[in-house]
């Protein structure tokens, strides 16, 4: 499930460890967050407890240099992420985040490590992020242009990927057209055909706070009904699916 | 903080209460802020105050089988056994270790058996894989238990002082309460049950003392309850911890040694969301939770004898949320007054929400403004405890006033 408090997932990821030890079915956790997350009080509680609990899991640091608009040379002093786990008794490695067939090996060899001695890995993936943080997000008014095409020429890990498969003859220069071509117009064909969907009915909005409907809920839900009757317009009822 | 120091401490308190009356040396007396020795002053006049006194408890084996809850619940008939607050507590753990293999109980220092002993002898039972310390991180407690519990297993999680449940605030508020509706349904954590000693004890100060149910109580999502006595400790603790919700379970922990009640030995869980009138009345509506029980019990006890005739209703709301507004607002239609008390400060507390929400439910029915008798607004205080308590003496006054307005 997703929410946007950073680093949460840290210590969760412990105790879903811990149940899936307890389990026995000889399952791991595996745990992802940023470098600017991993400056959170979470990221050590959780670090902390799934070493002193014993718990499986791998937890994988993506660091990319930048949180937002903060360099990681403003996020830490310290030896990146990965000095911190040794820091808690963590099994600690460092990794090319680029290298597809690094970060798989080094994944591979955390779950080995977890899932038989019931201990959490740290992995440090280093990387840089090509793209702005997000839509809202200009990254020309934090770093120059020329930082990140430089990066993105010198140290790209799809065109890695492509270099190696092209290597290997696997692939071809030009398969990719198509397949970008027919991917673009799938991702286009559900994003209109979603567009197009009602908006959930509005009274599924007082569903699942609780496992049942409480009785002040049940007479929320019973006044918005009637407002939103009276006012149909000003709520664009038409907007969302009936009941 | 010395946890170690506040359980002998809560030990000699409990034997202070029992040899009421002797001369006491000096510096007894003077060791907790909020008791005092002089009750034959007005308005006390000789009234035996407290928990020690109530007559509110079950305490003997045909209480236990006198009361109608108990008797829909199936153990009225059962074998009993004397115990504290927090014996009950370990009870209901067991009960739930013992049927739920997926259950686990951890925070500070719980393994060698708590520093209230409520979870004393269970890792021998269970072992330390189920029964276990985790580092000193709220943080961290909150988030694992919430890992644990999205799996589909039982976190019992206790957070060693309710005053240190704060680090714990986004866990409990971003992740927890909204884990089933941000999904969906499609995954929850109602496996989870926070428990946590809350309350004033006497010599607590700013950061043992703290009552903080209306953060809580402010969160769709959660459910949060404060029981009163070690019969409702165990099935209110049963109930939270098999109810499929992320719940708080507030225990007073000046009851853990000084309520004592003979207590089913079988497993049962109290209803949730049900307040309990337990003494009725007709010409005021009294109403709180936890410890404050047994002081409204004297500032009732107080206003019927010095004003013959006056009955009052004194209702436990035991479920603070959800809370039963249905049960509150039954009883001031009757009444038509209410007074709600807490230890938590006034502003923004629990009261507030209960005397808007009865206010407009009750609204022409009211025949004198809604009172609250609270904590004053203040960090709660070390040698001033005994004025910023809702104290007995506070809530006879606030109840005169409420039935002379």
């Amino acid at each position: 499930t997703i929410s946007s408090p950073l680093a949460t997932q840290i210590p969760q990821a412990a105790g879903a460890a811990y149940a899936l030890r307890r389990d026995g079915g000889k399952q791991c956790a595996v745990c992802y967050f940023g470098e600017g997350a991993a400056s959170e009080g979470d990221f050590h509680a959780g670090l902390n407890m799934a070493a002193t609990l014993g718990c499986p899991v791998i937890f994988y640091c993506r660091n990319n240099g930048y949180a937002i608009s903060t360099p990681s040379v403003e996020q830490y002093r310290g030896d990146g992420i990965a000095s911190r786990g040794i820091g808690y008794g963590i099994d600690t490695i460092r990794v090319d985040g680029n290298d597809i067939w690094a970060v798989y090996a080094a994944t591979k060899a955390a779950r080995k490590i977890a899932v038989e001695h019931n201990r959490p890995v740290l992995i440090e993936a280093m990387t840089y992020r090509v793209s702005h943080h997000s839509t809202s997000d200009d990254s020309s008014a934090y770093r120059s242009k020329k930082e990140v095409e430089d990066w993105s020429k010198r140290d790209n890990p799809v065109s890695r990927m492509r270099a190696w498969l092209e290597n290997k003859g696997w692939w071809a220069n030009g398969d990719d057209a198509e397949i970008a071509k027919s991917a673009k117009a799938e991702v286009l064909h559900a994003f209109s055909a979603a567009e197009k969907l009602k908006k959930p009915s509005i009274g599924l909005m007082f569903e699942d706070v609780y496992d049942q409907l409480p009785p002040e809920l049940e007479r929320e839900r019973k006044e918005i009904d009637a407002l939103v009757r009276k006012y149909p317009d000003y709520y664009q009822v038409h907007d969302f699916a009936r009941q | 903080m010395y946890p170690h120091a506040v359980s002998s401490i809560l030990l000699a308190r409990s034997g202070k209460a029992a040899i009421r009356g002797r001369l006491l040396p000096t510096a007894a007396r003077r060791l907790y802020s909020s008791v005092t020795e002089n009750d034959n002053v007005e308005p006390i006049r000789g009234l035996d105050l407290g928990v020690a006194h109530s007559k509110l408890l079950l305490r003997t084996v045909s209480a236990v089988r006198s009361s109608s809850e108990l008797r829909t619940l199936g153990v009225a008939e059962g074998e009993t056994r004397k115990m504290n607050m927090c014996q009950a507590v370990n009870d209901a753990m067991r009960h739930a270790l013992t049927t739920d293999e997926t259950s686990v109980v951890f925070g500070e220092d719980v393994a060698f058996g708590g520093v209230f002993r409520c979870s004393v002898g269970l890792a021998d039972d269970f072992g330390r894989e189920r029964i276990f310390n985790t580092p000193l991180t709220e943080q961290g407690i909150a988030g694992f238990a919430i890992g644990l519990a999205s799996m589909g297993h039982t976190a019992i999680a206790e957070i060693q002082f309710a005053d240190y449940i704060f680090p714990a605030f986004d866990q409990i508020v971003n992740e927890a309460a909204k884990y089933r509706y941000r999904s969906g349904n499609q995954f929850n954590v109602g496996g989870l049950t926070i428990r946590t000693p809350c309350s004033a004890v006497g010599h607590g100060g700013h950061y043992h003392s703290q009552s903080p149910e209306a953060f809580f109580a402010h969160v769709p999502g959660l459910k949060v309850l404060m029981p009163r006595s070690p019969v409702q400790a165990k099935g209110l603790l049963l109930a939270a911890i098999r109810d499929p919700n992320p719940t708080i379970v507030f225990e007073p922990k000046i009851l853990y040694r000084s309520a004592v009640e003979q207590v089913p030995v079988d497993e049962y869980e109290l209803p949730l969301s049900k307040a309990e009138v337990l003494k009725t009345g007709k010409d005021v509506t009294v109403v709180g939770y936890g410890s404050q029980i047994y002081a409204l019990e004297n500032a009732i006890q107080m206003i019927e004898r010095d004003m013959p005739g006056v009955t009052c209703e004194l209702i436990d709301l035991r479920t603070i949320l959800p809370y039963d507004a249905e049960s509150v607002a039954e009883s001031v239609n009757k009444t038509g007054r209410l007074v709600v008390a807490h230890e938590a400060p006034r502003t923004q507390g629990f009261a507030a929400e209960l005397a808007a929400e009865i206010q407009e439910r009750c609204f022409l029915r009211l025949e004198s403004p809604i009172q609250r008798v609270c904590g004053l607004f203040i960090p709660h205080p070390l040698v001033y405890e005994r004025f910023y308590m809702p104290c007995a003496v506070r809530t006879y006054e606030a109840i005169k006033d409420s039935l002379s307005y």
